[in-house]
């Protein structure tokens, strides 16, 4: 069977089951409402522009702060990778604040920035930055010794190293720290716009819990998923496929 | 040439008292036991390492870092997976500053040579190991070096790719009048590349003998001269395997 129809298959199954749970009535519809419900409330979000405008912001937002993150944790992976003094010092505080889930930067962005855009750029560029780095750093440690001596003994040094050898070579690692980095860039978006800034999805969200509107709170639910899993398919598989079958490893997986 | 790794467990001498002059245009093979400091020797030659004492000198100069001058090529090929089979064999070539069209060039000329020129544009996975070797090869030589360097750069293959890579390697060297430093502990391999055999001494490493091979070329590997030669310096062989044995064990048990 190919994947596309398996998929389909899972999920109109999983309607279909929740659409079954609706019918036995086990909880009122305000808490547990049906898929049309959900739908309708969809829809109506969607024609009214109430969701694509919160689509919209919540895009541009994640995006300035992601190219942000990409722009400081790349760089800054690099440089870990290469040091073993920057490592030790660091690289241990990069990994420290990696256990701090980023919504916490939230007061301290509130009170730096105040209520603005800049706060949760903040919020979002330090959940995105640290795996980043934290991946280049790996992939820039891991380069094969072989191929440093190889391109040494062709004379190759300093920055012609760098770009040519040790940059290349990192690659497939940057590219799932950038994978991981989007990931954690739209969580802490969400979790951000959940929690106070005007417009966005999270915004909508919160909006559906005040009002006890159910259908809307899973209707935007539906959103955020969706986007996640769009631009996995339509941005980091791409590029992780084309790295693969240069590398000569797509049979792995 | 002298030289000792230095490590937490003590001092481990690789090198003693090395002295191996090769002629221009030379084949000249360095034999020895495993861990005799053959490798260790290519990568001062190269200079990928430094010697503790002594000089590498070519053409009367004292030899610094590594330079395209001497480009050396090892056991796997090494070769950069992101980089078409071209733009390997261009690489050194783009690190000395050498215009794209112009390096391209010189890559596809290089590989005519080694007869690949119909996998310029190939993915290096799509190449069997000897095909890799060969672009390897390409990608020295596409620097013009003095001295090529080459670390035991056939072991991994099998029998009959490394047998065809011998005749390949013979007929680049005839063609090129590269001199060429070739490590191996296979000693009939020596036998049917080199104009000399070089035999390293058990660690740490200084020049044991020296043989000549004058047999004509390309020299099969049956040939009854050379398995007779063989067998003499295989005698001369076992006895620094069993010397390295002996050390080995010694450091397995300190007194």
């Amino acid at each position: 069977m190919s994947s596309t129809r398996s998929r389909l298959l899972f999920f109109a199954g999983l309607i279909v089951l929740w659409e079954i749970l609706v019918r036995l009535h086990l909880w009122p519809a305000y808490v547990f409402p049906s898929p049309l419900a959900v739908a309708r409330s969809l829809f109506d979000g969607i024609l009214s522009g109430m969701i694509p405008l919160a689509v919209l912001t919540s895009l541009r937002r994640v995006t300035l702060a992601y190219a942000g993150s990409l722009l400081i944790g790349i760089p800054l992976g690099l440089l870990l990778g290469r040091s073993r003094m920057l490592q030790d010092t660091l690289g241990t505080l990069v990994l420290g604040l990696q256990a701090l889930p980023s919504i916490c930067w939230l007061p301290l962005a509130l009170l730096w920035f105040g209520l603005s855009e800049a706060a949760i750029a903040f919020v979002v560029v330090m959940g995105a930055v640290l795996s980043i780095t934290l991946s280049t750093a790996d992939g820039v440690r891991n380069t094969p010794p072989l191929y440093l001596r190889a391109a040494r003994t062709m004379g190759a040094r300093g920055w012609r190293l760098y770009s040519g050898v040790i940059l290349p070579s990192a690659l497939p690692a940057i590219l799932s720290g950038m994978k991981l980095g989007w990931s954690f860039a739209w969580r802490s978006l969400m979790a951000a716009e959940l929690l106070y800034v005007s417009l966005g999805l999270g915004q909508v969200l919160t909006l559906g819990r005040e009002l006890n509107d159910m259908a809307r709170v899973l209707a935007v639910m539906l959103v955020i998923v969706t986007i996640g899993l769009l631009t996995d398919y339509a941005v980091f598989r791409p590029a992780e496929r084309r790295v693969r079958q240069r590398w000569g490893l797509q049979g792995n997986t | 040439m002298s030289k000792t790794f230095r490590s937490p467990h003590g001092d481990f001498p690789a090198l003693r008292g090395l002295d191996v002059r090769a002629a221009s245009g030379e084949f000249v093979c360095l034999l020895g036991p495993s861990g005799c400091g053959k490798t260790t020797t290519l990568n001062i030659i190269a200079g990928l390492e430094q010697a503790d004492s002594g000089t590498v000198w070519m053409d009367g100069q004292p030899v610094g870092g590594p330079g395209p001058d001497r480009v050396l090529i090892f056991q796997e090929p090494a070769l950069f997976p992101w980089l078409n089979v071209r733009d390997n064999v261009a690489f050194g070539l783009a690190a000395q500053g050498v215009p794209r069209r112009e390096r391209q060039r010189a890559a596809d000329v290089q590989l005519e040579m080694v007869h690949l020129q119909e996998f310029a544009a190939a993915s290096v996975h799509q190449l069997s190991g000897g095909m890799k070797q060969r672009v390897a090869l390409a990608r020295a030589l596409a620097l013009n070096p003095q001295v090529l360097l080459m670390d035991e750069p056939f072991a991994a293959l099998d029998a009959q790719t490394r047998e065809a890579l011998h005749l390949e390697l013979q007929s680049l060297w005839s063609a090129t009048g590269k001199t060429i430093v070739f490590v191996t502990h296979n000693v009939r391999e020596a036998l049917v590349l080199g104009d000399r055999v070089v035999l390293l001494s058990a660690r740490p490493g200084h020049v044991k003998s020296e043989f000549r091979c004058d047999l004509p070329r390309p020299r099969p590997m049956e040939s009854h001269t050379l398995v007779d030669m063989a067998q003499a310096i295989l005698t001369d062989l076992r006895s620094e395997v069993q010397a390295a044995q002996e050390e080995a064990r010694h450091e397995q048990h300190p007194l």
